[in-house]
């Protein structure tokens, strides 16, 4: 008896149900119909239709950085593909576990400039941590389930996978094998830190008069957050987060100083300068974070624990290199730790929190409420009292997105989704949407500006289609602020095109793609408004929040100083 | 420094494109590529000349190492080596006089003449980078070239040592 024959696009369909997958996120075209085709004759697997095939990237984005779990995005070839460029790009800075399935023009045609013909793999290679070409109708199982493998293993990242239609349609037909417990011999991330290198990190933390341990992005993609806050509450050591890595411990926790860096707390970035000894977890000694890495901390002692041994030794030097993932080696640091008997030095653990206490007292991110305008940090703050902390808040980029990072103390991991690496604007509402279909319980916030909400509104339509409620709250200052914010400090008050003239009315373009529209323009109405928009369930509430169009944010680092050289408030140095 | 760097890694297609892309992209250096399949059809060995400091060299090494593709690298200049290239190259020789010439110097540097037209003689020559190097400044003294061509280089390990799956 002859098994039974697929299509290649019925593989794909069951490769993907095989592998446990609920959602794809896409949008149809030529040469992937019979996927579509496919997926309507199954009920494994839902499609949900974006309105753009980057915010197709950015939903499956949101929805991995929520769960854990991979993304999965459908287009179809040429334009549908390249339309995904910075939603990839935006996932592989942010090292998110992101499959990508690209419809491609036949393989007879493959390299005739044939009619929505883009060399995909070509176009995304420095962008994904891996692709396939497929060109054997059997192969597909496996290679998603590879693809599903290298996505989500080691430092995870978007692999793309090109599929050509003559491989999808019903003219060709195989057998259906998936071997989901991938080996490959060219690719074993490493798992366990070297002991040897494990002791000497031990040693170089107990030996420490001023420690701090700085962690990333990394301790949240690891799910670590709990041997994390086990270690620093043992050696009762200062942490600070970076922009990626909010939430990894608590934001309230008492040994936690606020994010560091670029627009860090005075503390945070202070306490790194001062530090004799860092601990670097899962993050990666960014520009932003460093700032002239010439003069970056040069007394400390640099331990770097990453999976990724491109990210040691990259910018800053590392004097106890670690590879390995950060639950299993921030277990054995806990375990070496109870080995050696250690007990902080009561002291001089004292002292140097006297020290940072005294920094803290500069300045904990402070802005004062004056005048008739809202002020946007107090926007964030309204909105952390009446979500009591417990929101995933999802960002667009620009001054809201660091306001939010400093004033909502992230109580838990992949709470605060933003796009750290790459920047993009046009993020936030559609990771909110990935975030709201995995947990449809939750609140969900998209916080944004009048720029970026711009740049993919179209996916209201999609909201209503699915029933994806989430909050849109938008720090509307009437410009492109964080250029604007530049444009004041670096380049003598010019602003060129950093303001938004025309700006359409929110609230009617909230109703005209049947949701609610709200705005909010008086200090005295901002929580009871959004206390409401919050008690709608049901409905997306888009509110427009008209906040100080001249709030710049502060701290900022000055550029070329050292990590803690900042600006505090206009003119005023720490 | 110079160092070359021997890599084998899966002979799929992309996989050199992954690697000149992850060059250029991060702005390392590459004197020469080669590569081929190994016995092992299944396998690629590619042998990269590059220049940088310590620091960009550990950052190319872990670099190429991260590419999936990539089942190991080595620094073959980190311990003693064998190194070879290969020169095809074209000349005037037009007399008696040049042609003796050109004749000595080949047998000088242990090449040998493979081809002769008319007017000129083509020679190849074996040898590590410098020994080129010398060899195609000496015969520049002597006589016009015509044309020439270089394979990169190809290394390996001396002794017990091996790059293998
Ligand atoms: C796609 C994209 N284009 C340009 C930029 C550069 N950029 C960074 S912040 C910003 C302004 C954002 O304006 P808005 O969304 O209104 O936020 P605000 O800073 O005003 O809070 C711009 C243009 C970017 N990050 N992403
Ligand atoms: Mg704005």
């Amino acid at each position: 008896m002859t098994k039974k024959q697929f299509t290649g696009a019925q593989m794909v369909v069951k490769a993907l149900a095989a592998l446990d997958v609920k959602y794809i996120f896409g949008y149809p075209g030529g040469t992937v119909l019979d996927i579509y085709d496919a997926l309507f004759q199954q009920t494994d697997v839902e499609h949900i239709l974006v309105r753009h095939e980057q915010a197709a990237t950015h939903m499956a984005d949101g929805f991995a950085r929520a769960t854990g779990e991979v993304g999965v995005v459908l287009a179809t070839s040429g334009p549908g593909a390249t339309n995904c460029i910075t939603g990839i790009a935006t996932a592989y800075m942010d090292s998110i576990p992101m499959v990508v399935l690209s419809g491609q023009v036949p393989t007879t045609l493959i390299g005739d400039d044939a009619f929505q013909e883009t060399d995909i793999v070509g176009c995304s290679r420095p962008i994904v941590k891996h692709s396939f070409n497929c060109r054997v109708v059997e192969d597909i199982p496996n290679i998603i389930a590879k693809a599903f493998y290298i996505a989500s293993t080691g430092r995870p990242g978007p692999v793309v996978i090109e599929l050509p239609k003559d491989l999808l349609m019903p003219t060709s037909l195989g057998e259906f094998h998936i071997e989901t417990d991938v080996k490959m011999r060219s690719y074993n991330p490493s798992i366990k830190g070297h002991p040897k290198q494990i002791k000497k990190a031990v040693k170089a933390m107990t030996t420490a008069k001023k420690l701090i341990v700085y962690s990333g992005g990394g301790v949240i993609i690891a799910n670590a957050s709990g041997l994390l806050t086990k270690l620093v509450e043992k050696l009762d050591a200062p942490i600070t987060n970076t922009l990626m890595g909010l939430g990894g411990i608590s934001g309230t926790h008492k040994n936690y100083i606020g994010m560091l860096g670029m627009h860090g707390s005075v503390e945070a970035n202070k306490t790194m300068a001062n530090a004799d000894v860092i601990l670097a977890l899962g993050a990666r000694f960014d520009d932003r974070v460093t700032n002239n890495v010439k003069k970056f901390c040069p007394d400390a002692k640099i331990i770097h624990v990453d999976i990724d041994p491109t990210s040691i030794s990259k910018t800053i030097n590392a004097h106890i290199p670690v590879v390995g993932l950060l639950e299993v080696v921030l277990q054995q640091l806990l375990d070496e730790l109870a080995a050696t008997d250690f007990e902080p030095n009561k002291e001089e653990r004292a002292q140097w929190w006297q020290e940072i206490n005294h920094w803290r007292g500069l300045n904990r991110v402070g802005y004062v409420q004056e005048g008739e305008q809202i002020k946007p940090q107090r926007v964030i703050e309204a909105m952390y009292k009446i979500t009591q902390g417990e929101a995933y808040v999802c960002s667009d980029v620009g001054q809201h997105q660091m306001f939010a990072a400093q004033y909502y103390p992230f109580a838990k991991p992949r709470q605060w989704i933003n796009s750290g690496g790459l920047g993009t604007m046009g993020f936030g509402l559609p990771a909110a949407m990935g975030v709201k279909l995995a947990f449809p319980e939750s609140h969900v916030i998209c916080i944004t500006g009048d720029g970026s909400i711009q740049m993919n509104i179209q996916e209201l339509s999609t909201c209503l289609q699915y029933n994806l409620p989430v909050v849109i709250i938008s720090l509307n200052n009437r410009s492109l602020g964080m250029v604007r914010q530049w444009q004041d400090m670096v380049y003598g008050g010019r602003h060129s095109s950093s303001y938004m003239e025309s700006l359409p009315d929110f609230v009617k373009l909230a109703e005209s793609y049947g949701h609610v529209g709200m705005q909010i323009n008086h200090l005295d109405e901002l929580e009871d408004k959004l206390t409401e928009a919050f008690a709608i369930k049901n409905r997306l509430v888009f509110v427009d929040v008209l906040v100080d169009e001249n709030e710049h944010v502060y701290p900022m680092q000055i550029r070329l100083g050292a990590i803690d050289d900042m600006w505090i408030k206009k003119g005023v140095k720490a | 420094m110079r160092r070359i760097l021997a890599v084998l890694l899966e002979n799929e297609p992309g996989s050199l494109s992954r690697i000149v892309g992850l060059f250029s992209q991060r702005a390392f250096n590459i004197e020469s590529l080669t590569v081929a399949p190994t016995e092992d059809p299944s396998l690629s060995r590619i042998t990269i000349a590059t220049r940088g400091d310590d620091r960009v060299l550990e950052q190319i090494v872990k670099q190429v190492n991260k590419l999936i593709d990539v089942i190991k690298i080595t620094d073959l200049t980190e311990r003693s080596h064998v190194e070879r290239e290969l020169l095809l190259i074209k000349v005037l020789a037009m007399n008696d006089k040049s042609r003796t010439e050109v004749k000595r110097i080949t047998d000088i540097f242990r090449g040998s003449i493979i081809d002769i037209g008319k007017q000129v003689y083509t020679i190849q020559l074996t040898g590590d980078a410098e020994k080129l190097n010398a060899f195609v400044t000496t015969l520049a003294n002597e006589t016009e070239i015509i044309e020439s061509v270089r394979s990169g280089c190809v290394g390996i390990a001396r002794g017990e040592k091996a790059l293998r799956v």
